[in-house]
């Protein structure tokens, strides 16, 4: 149940994506989800569904992981299509009552859920190739030009892969708590919203004071190891582009024009 | 009142890359009022195997009865079973969560759905049995040490009355005076409410000295199953999967080595000293 959230969870497998630069993956994430927004035509989902399942057979991790993270957005998934389905106006298709379902709904609410469902998969896919720590070297040498304006993009990027890197852990600790307080006759899946509600205390009590702990720890740990962030910080592995990411690039730019060019002359 | 696993198999990650075993059909009985030590390697099945004995895994194949019940049936009330068969988790920090100790110990004996009153006795009962003096009930529980945190995770599922009492290494970072208690309370509550006893530990000389049967894990197999008398005799075995046998196991079988009569059996200091002074006429 509560182990299905993918996000943030490396898969260890050896492919031409795991093993290219984190930068180019994080900037090919960023034109798949702009190509998603500029989307607004069949054709330019076909293609955008050919880059995604090029992506996915090129990363060699099963699809069903990538699924379990849907899982996770269901909820806003389900809203979001039935939003566009029954409150677009326009030629109306069925009558049910007072809802009505109209063509432009039905267009509306068929591309808004691919478009999320397609944002997921995009997404995972980045982070089931790319360890957090790849990730936050490749963030923060990409968003290195933000220092000038005095933006801490080291800060950030640390955080960032902090964070990452606790979502496994902590979703193992909810899982642990959840037993020990079942353990106890905790039942957190019966009643209404507010004993359900009630019932997640002896969950989430536990879980904070835990994470703070961690966090302190590892506040520790670091300062221990003499960290005072990215001033003067070389890397063992500095990032280097090879020729695969350039050959990335290029598909990148050839992509974008085709889903750019189907918005403006389709 | 028994409990009984029959062919357990538990996979972790099934349908994976990374699936695993982590129980392969492991059948035992465990009849009313026995103290067992569970052992085996970080790893081996131990916490797999007994989160299934109050029902809070599924196996993958295999079955569990209590008191000849498949727990595992349609319909079967875990909830109930979960407050005979009461589990103390390795951390107490998985489990502490009130504003005091007393309310926390409330928590389990309230979900069975009891009056206030008898909350409250429960409560009382449990914490005085785990020998935790009234002076930290109104404390919050994170201010205490490690060995009280323990002791109030154990409380809180004593007061739900269990009939079985499971504890995942009760003792692990405790320094030796404050396990040497916990054991020994452990133990007077296995003398005086006649509970079956299921310890988690990694110590082979508190195995010898409070269990009356060990079982030992490796690869999430069952591979001995005996008294500690019996299962030690095999400590090349014990050693071959990263175990041992108490220190003074090792001191009895070079001496018997050497040619001095000592029972081969024996597994605490005790009992060595008793057989040696014995030989020595003494």
């Amino acid at each position: 149940m509560i182990r299905d959230i993918t996000l943030g969870q490396y898969y260890p497998v050896d492919s031409v994506l795991h093993r290219m630069d984190p930068r180019t993956k994080l900037f090919g994430t960023m034109v798949f989800i702009i190509s998603l927004f500029l989307a607004d035509h069949i054709a330019a989902y076909g293609v955008a569904t050919a880059f995604l399942v090029l992506a996915i057979k090129m990363s060699r991790v099963p699809f069903k992981f990538m699924v379990r993270g849907l899982k996770a957005v269901l909820f806003i998934l389900l809203i979001s299509v039935s939003f566009n389905l029954f409150l677009t106006d326009g030629q109306v298709l069925i009558r049910l009552g007072f809802l009505r379902i109209t063509r432009e709904g039905l267009r509306m609410s068929c591309f808004m859920g691919l478009r999320l469902i397609y944002l997921v998969i995009g997404s995972s896919i980045m982070t089931l190739t790319t360890t957090p720590n790849q990730l936050t070297d490749g963030m923060e040498k990409s968003l290195g030009f933000l220092k000038a304006v005095k933006v801490p993009v080291h800060e950030i990027s640390m955080m960032m892969s902090i964070a990452l890197r606790f979502i496994p852990i902590l979703v193992e600790e909810t899982d642990k708590i959840m037993k020990a307080q079942m353990a106890r006759g905790a039942d957190f899946e019966s009643g209404n919203l507010i004993q359900k509600a009630k019932s997640m205390v002896p969950l989430l009590v536990p879980l904070f004071i835990s994470a703070f702990r961690r966090a302190t720890d590892l506040a520790m740990a670091m300062e221990a190891r003499c960290y005072r962030g990215g001033e003067g910080r070389t890397k063992m592995k500095p990032l280097r582009y090879n020729r695969r990411d350039y050959g990335a690039y290029i598909f990148y730019g050839a992509y974008l024009a085709a889903i750019a060019g189907i918005r403006l002359l389709v | 009142m028994s409990i009984k696993a029959e062919n357990l198999t538990y996979i972790y990650g099934a349908g994976t890359a990374l699936e695993q075993y982590a129980l392969k059909n492991v059948s035992f009985e465990i009849p009313d009022g026995q103290f067992v030590g569970l052992i085996g390697h970080t790893g081996s099945g131990k916490s797999t195997l007994i989160q299934h004995l109050n029902g809070l895994i599924k196996p993958a194949g295999g079955t569990i009865y209590y008191d000849g019940t498949d727990i595992y049936s349609e319909g079967y009330n875990l909830r109930e079973l979960r407050s005979k068969v009461g589990l103390v988790f390795q951390y107490p920090e998985h489990q502490l969560f009130e504003v005091d100790v007393f309310s926390d110990v409330c928590y389990g004996p309230k979900n069975l759905g009891l009056n206030n009153e008898e909350v409250k006795e429960r409560a009382r009962e449990a914490l005085r049995q785990v020998g935790l003096k009234e002076k930290y009930w109104e404390q919050s529980p994170f201010e205490l040490s490690g060995g009280q945190k323990r002791r109030v995770a154990i409380a809180g599922v004593l007061a739900m009355n269990p009939k079985v009492l499971i504890l995942d290494e009760p003792t692990a970072g405790l320094d030796p005076k404050g396990r040497d208690e916990i054991l020994e309370e452990i133990r007077e509550l296995h003398r005086k409410r006649g509970m079956s006893i299921i310890l988690v530990s990694h110590s082979m000389e508190d195995m010898a000295r409070y269990a009356d049967r060990l079982m030992v894990m490796n690869h999430g197999e069952k591979v001995f199953d005996g008294t500690p008398r019996e299962v030690f005799k095999h400590y090349r075995e014990l050693e071959s999967i990263g175990l041992a046998a108490p220190q003074v196991t090792y001191i009895v079988h070079e001496l018997r080595e050497q040619g001095v009569l000592l029972d081969d059996g024996i597994t605490t200091v005790e009992e060595a000293r008793e057989a040696i002074l014995k030989l020595l006429g003494l």
